[in-house]
């Protein structure tokens, strides 16, 4: 199999480009790949449509740091904080650009990136009936379920299938076999519709590894268009049985980017003058060691034994 | 025995899930409140976390989001967000919790805009799993501090249908269940009569119906029977403590 092993600067200027839709995580508020959101920032991407259900701050920092024309997700913001301030900042005063808005709620989102990973032409919801995402967000329909006698009103949900998924795992081998555990929010939908996945690897294995426990594979490695090795590419998000979470590098953003100037602050001393995820470890130093979880709580042994 | 406010919020939260109730849990405030229901007379609730978690006994340490390390550990099942908030739309979900920034006369909640929508006055988060529970939960429970600007008459936007208009216009628009209760910092409020408007249940205790009125952006009528809430029994507040060991909500 194809060695699919790049450093992070590769595997983004090689499969994202300006205009794109992408998904920078998928599991709600673990496993975010902040390590991929700096570098999109740093090669300066622009006009992206971001999807996400919840992906913390992740959006709001591409959104401040101009590389966001569309948002399309659930929910922005910042866990810890509450509001997001570059997303208000843009949304009510177009700074630093304006951002249009595809409202979705969680189920609606988790329904059209469905529908993008079969191949369906849309999937019929009865979530956000009398909701006003419904109306803000043209791409919705709203129809009669046909095989009902009684008038059954339901949203019909387009699908979705973004340029690029980027994903962290716990481990992957060098050809993008992957496993995840922990919950897994949307991340297997949205690892099957989109056209191209890159993989945060905290970890990199063997490729027997990975074959030994093949129920755990979240995605197989030829649907993979690359696997960085980032350990510790998701902080300040946590990742099951790898990293807490960083609490406190949350609220310190949501804290210096309530205002335009302490954002662009932020930006320069966390992102711009950092080169890459080698120096970013380096620079959280004792903060990321302390993060680690270093105990081990092993699952029970899975076996595969054929005699 | 003395309790904070919070305490006395975390309580009525509690006596809102039945034993055996499956529950979407939500974050802070509502965990605390699952927690005390299972230990004192909810032992078999359930609880449900949109990120893909289910769980019986709550986690054992504090969370800072439902994703967190503590929440997956011992989990009952750690899965996709399909298959826990499909149990919603498959009618298995008895109650939700959720928050919000304003809620209007007939429970329908915004978490979205305030204002216009084209250029909104403040720019809210958004739903993300909270349109789900409102639409499709049999019992809805909204937990919110009771300010004048979040109880309006009218939401500028409807993230999580309440009943709407009121009256039958949520069963109109396809859906069933609906607000069950409102629990604020200062009462708790219950929707009644066929207009299905939120009134006044009970006033929690220290605090008075006038003031609970000015509060509010509606012309809140007080429920036939309106009572004092009861506050947190022996029982209750010894749960409690058992969860909340740090004194977070004291």
């Amino acid at each position: 199999m194809k060695d699919k092993l790049l450093p992070l600067d590769r595997a983004i200027s090689e499969n994202l480009g300006p205009g794109d839709a992408v998904v920078l995580g998928a599991c709600l508020e673990p496993d975010i790949p902040f390590a991929a959101t700096y570098e999109i920032i740093r090669q300066g991407i622009g006009g992206l449509n971001v999807i996400a259900p919840i992906s913390d701050a992740s959006t709001d920092m591409l959104i401040g740091a101009g590389c966001v024309a569309e948002v399309t997700g659930a929910w922005v913001g910042n866990v810890s904080g509450g509001l997001g301030h570059n997303y208000r900042r843009a949304l009510e005063d177009g700074e630093p650009g304006p951002v249009i808005v595809h409202d979705h709620s969680n189920f609606s989102l988790a329904m059209a990136l469905l529908a993008g990973a079969h191949g369906m032409p849309y999937v019929p919801l009865r979530s956000i009936l009398g909701s006003d995402i419904a109306r803000s967000n043209p791409a919705f329909r709203r129809a009669e379920n046909p095989f009902s006698e009684a008038r059954e009103p339901v949203v019909l949900v387009p699908p979705l299938q973004p340029d690029l998924a980027v994903l962290p795992v716990q481990r992957a081998d060098r050809h993008g076999n992957a496993h995840h555990w922990g919950s897994a929010g949307l991340i297997q939908e949205s690892a099957l519709a989109a056209e191209k996945v890159i993989l945060l690897a905290d970890e990199i294995v063997d490729a027997e590894v990975i074959a030994s426990d093949p129920s755990r594979v979240l995605i197989p490695g030829y649907l993979v268009a690359a696997v960085c090795h980032l350990p510790g590419g998701a902080h300040p998000s946590p990742m099951t049985g790898r990293w807490r979470r960083d609490n406190q590098f949350f609220e310190d953003y949501h804290r210096v980017s309530r205002t335009r100037d302490g954002f662009l602050d932020w930006l320069r001393e966390w992102v711009l003058e950092v080169p890459d995820h080698a120096a970013y470890q380096k620079k959280l130093s004792q903060r990321l060691d302390d993060l680690r979880i270093t105990g081990t709580a092993p699952a029970a042994i899975t076996s595969y034994a054929v005699a | 025995m003395s309790y904070s406010t919070q305490e006395l919020m975390i309580v009525a939260a509690a006596r809102e899930i039945a034993d055996g109730d499956v529950v979407f849990v939500g974050m802070r405030l509502p965990i605390v409140a699952y927690g005390v229901a299972r230990l004192t007379h909810a032992p078999n609730a359930v609880g449900l976390f949109e990120c893909g978690i289910v769980r019986y006994a709550p986690a054992g340490a504090v969370l800072y989001t439902m994703g967190d390390p503590p929440n997956q550990m011992g989990a009952a099942w750690a899965t996709g967000l399909i298959q826990v908030m499909g149990q919603l739309q498959r009618g298995r979900v008895d109650a939700g919790f959720i928050g919000g920034a304003e809620i209007d006369r007939f429970g329908n909640i915004n978490t979205s805009y305030i204002g216009d929508i084209a250029k909104p006055r403040v720019k809210l988060p958004g739903s993300g799993g909270a349109a789900d529970i409102a639409a499709m939960a049999k019992r809805l429970i909204a937990i919110m501090n009771h300010q004048k600007r979040r109880f309006v008459e009218k939401v500028d936007y409807v993230t999580s249908p309440g009943f709407l208009d009121g009256g039958e216009a949520r069963s109109k628009a396809g859906l069933g269940g609906g607000p069950a209760a409102v629990i604020t910092d200062r009462c708790i409020l219950r929707p009644h009569g066929p207009r299905k408007e939120l009134h006044l249940a009970s006033v929690h205790p220290g605090h008075n119906v006038d003031e609970v009125r000015g509060h509010t952006g509606w012309d809140l009528k007080p429920l036939p029977g309106l009572a004092e809430t009861a506050p947190p029994s022996r029982a209750e507040l010894a749960a409690l403590h058992a969860i909340d060991k740090e004194g977070v909500w004291r």
